[in-house]
């Protein structure tokens, strides 16, 4: 450069920007440092190369390595199901009834139906199985549609009065708040509270037992003991899936209640259906 | 001037600088970004993706509205830790009517891409009324008041056509049964034949369990359809893409 100004002080070259007498020292970067970036620009083109990136036209270039984001994915579900293949394929084949709990499928069958319920039923059943309001409780021995291995398989496969799956288990209570007065509800809330063994007023649950035979029995039985055919809860325990208080039982008898399990057959593999239906079985309740 | 000392002559001119920056840019954005609308490796034709039906296109609305996005991402990754918990991996076409994409990019809560059918509609009234009354450990607002807001279909019309001037293919049919098509899908009692037809798939029920259309209503639409139109056993995804 013609206009080469060396400053006197440090006998570096100066940029000739000058502010009031200040002049900036042109200070060039490292070597190493500047080596170091063109070779980062050298390999950012070698990576082009190597992995999918330059656009043509009508694809994009795929990449010496043949990497692919969705093969690796495949891939790896893959050498996961591989890897357990010989058990879950031995869990999806078992006759659950006769698997012995020492047997290696039933172990995986337990600890891996804990991840399924983790992930699919808990968001309802609660996280520890314990239920919520509408949603039953899982941990008891108190069964709406059964409690055995076969049963909670097909109730998990099939799901409950859902429109998805027309094998799923079906029921519907009337809403008696069309076929009964407001009186003849409260003398049949009586009598179901005397049924689970609750205070109750007992001249209006006589009037409501006449009731409770005419409408009532029969699903949920003579003795208000259910029927598991048709899903009908027991009355005579202490165990509500909605509640047993006055203002719950009436607001069930006038307008019925229609809980929904979606099936599980479509998203869980058959290995996984055995797999939470063991879980479950196992929780504490299992017949 | 050795080629090192070149990029002075940019550096003097603030009018230069500015042109090549811009200059640079450009072709950044050229080579990035334009590819992407005619590249045949990223457009993925899928069957059974649909423009979103009236009544779902109003939840939609009401889910960015709530700022659902800002804890609920609607994209799953493919990887197997994902595809485990939350199913099939999204694909691009699932959200090509988006306008905007809910993809998000945080998960507070879990991801919602395919949580359609997940659960009941029942249940979904639940939740949005009090989280904490099914999932004790979450940290959800409640959003009971979505039941107590009566929406009326009177602007419906008028979303759909200004979703198709941004490119969703909504028909004139489909415009002129707009509103129709918003009441009947919350109505099982209604006539709801043309909505199945014009929008396949589509779940009609009276998902808040209310007599009113609710707000509640539209979401639990939206909610219920969320990854559900793809039907992944006779799809198969090209590795390539």
């Amino acid at each position: 450069m013609a206009d080469k100004d060396i400053d006197q002080v440090t006998g570096t070259d100066t940029t000739g920007h000058e502010w009031d007498g200040i002049k900036e020292l042109n200070n060039p970067l490292p070597r190493w440092w500047l080596w170091t970036f063109y070779g980062t620009v050298v390999w950012g083109l070698a990576y082009t190369v190597a992995f999918p990136a330059w656009p043509l036209v009508n694809s994009a270039t795929a990449g010496l390595l043949g990497y692919s984001t969705r093969a690796e994915v495949a891939e790896q579900i893959a050498a996961v199901d591989a890897q357990n293949a010989e058990v879950a394929q031995r869990l999806a084949t078992a006759d659950l009834a006769t698997l012995a709990p020492d047997d290696p499928a039933h172990r995986y069958g337990v600890a891996g139906g804990a991840s399924v319920f983790a992930a699919h039923c808990s968001q309802c059943h609660g996280s520890g199985a314990a239920g919520a309001k509408g949603y039953p409780n899982l941990l008891d021995d108190d069964w709406l549609w059964g409690g055995d291995l076969e049963a909670i398989a097909y109730t998990v496969r099939h799901g409950i009065r859902n429109e998805v799956d027309p094998d799923a288990r079906w029921s519907e209570m009337p809403a008696f708040g069309e076929i009964l007065e407001d009186g003849e509800i409260a003398a049949t809330v009586e009598y179901v509270r005397q049924l689970s063994g609750q205070d109750h007023d007992a001249g209006l649950a006589g009037q409501g037992a006449v009731l409770f035979e005419e409408q009532c029995s029969a699903c949920h039985g003579e003795a208000g003991e259910g029927i598991r055919d048709l899903g009908a809860p027991r009355l005579s325990d202490a165990i509500w899936l909605y509640g047993g208080d006055r203002e719950t039982l009436t607001q069930t008898i006038t307008y019925s209640r229609f809980g929904v399990m979606p099936p599980w057959g479509a998203r869980l593999d058959e290995d996984e259906i055995k797999a939470v239906t063991l879980y479950l079985h196992q929780l504490g309740g299992g017949e | 001037m050795g080629f090192l000392q070149k990029h002075q002559v940019l550096e003097r001119s603030p009018t230069l600088l500015f042109i090549f920056s811009l200059l640079v840019v450009t072709i950044g954005g050229i080579v990035e970004i334009a590819p992407l609308f005619y590249l045949e490796n990223t457009i993925e034709e899928v069957d059974g993706v649909r423009p979103y039906s009236p009544l779902e296109l109003a939840g939609r609305d009401i889910y960015i509205r709530e700022g659902c996005y800002v804890c609920h991402s609607q994209m799953i990754r493919p990887m197997r830790d994902e595809v485990e918990r939350y199913g099939h991996y999204s694909l691009a076409a699932e959200s090509k009517y988006d306008h905007p994409f809910q993809w998000g990019s945080k998960r507070t809560g879990p991801d919602l891409a395919r949580v359609g059918g997940r659960y009941s509609d029942a249940w979904h009234v639940d939740h949005l009324n009090d989280p904490q009354s099914v999932v004790p450990e979450s940290i959800m607002p409640k959003y009971a008041f979505l039941g107590r807001t009566v929406i009326e279909g009177d602007q419906i019309e008028a979303l759909l056509k200004t979703h198709r001037f941004v490119g969703v293919p909504y028909t004139d049919a489909m415009i002129d049964a707009a509103e129709a098509d918003f009441r009947a899908q919350a109505d099982p009692d209604a006539d709801w034949d043309g909505v199945v037809e014009r929008y396949p798939g589509a779940v009609v029920a009276n998902f808040d369990g209310q007599p009113e259309l609710t707000e509640m209503d539209a979401l639990i639409a939206y909610l219920q359809m969320l990854g559900t139109l793809v039907d992944f056993s006779t799809f198969t995804p090209d590795v390539s893409r």
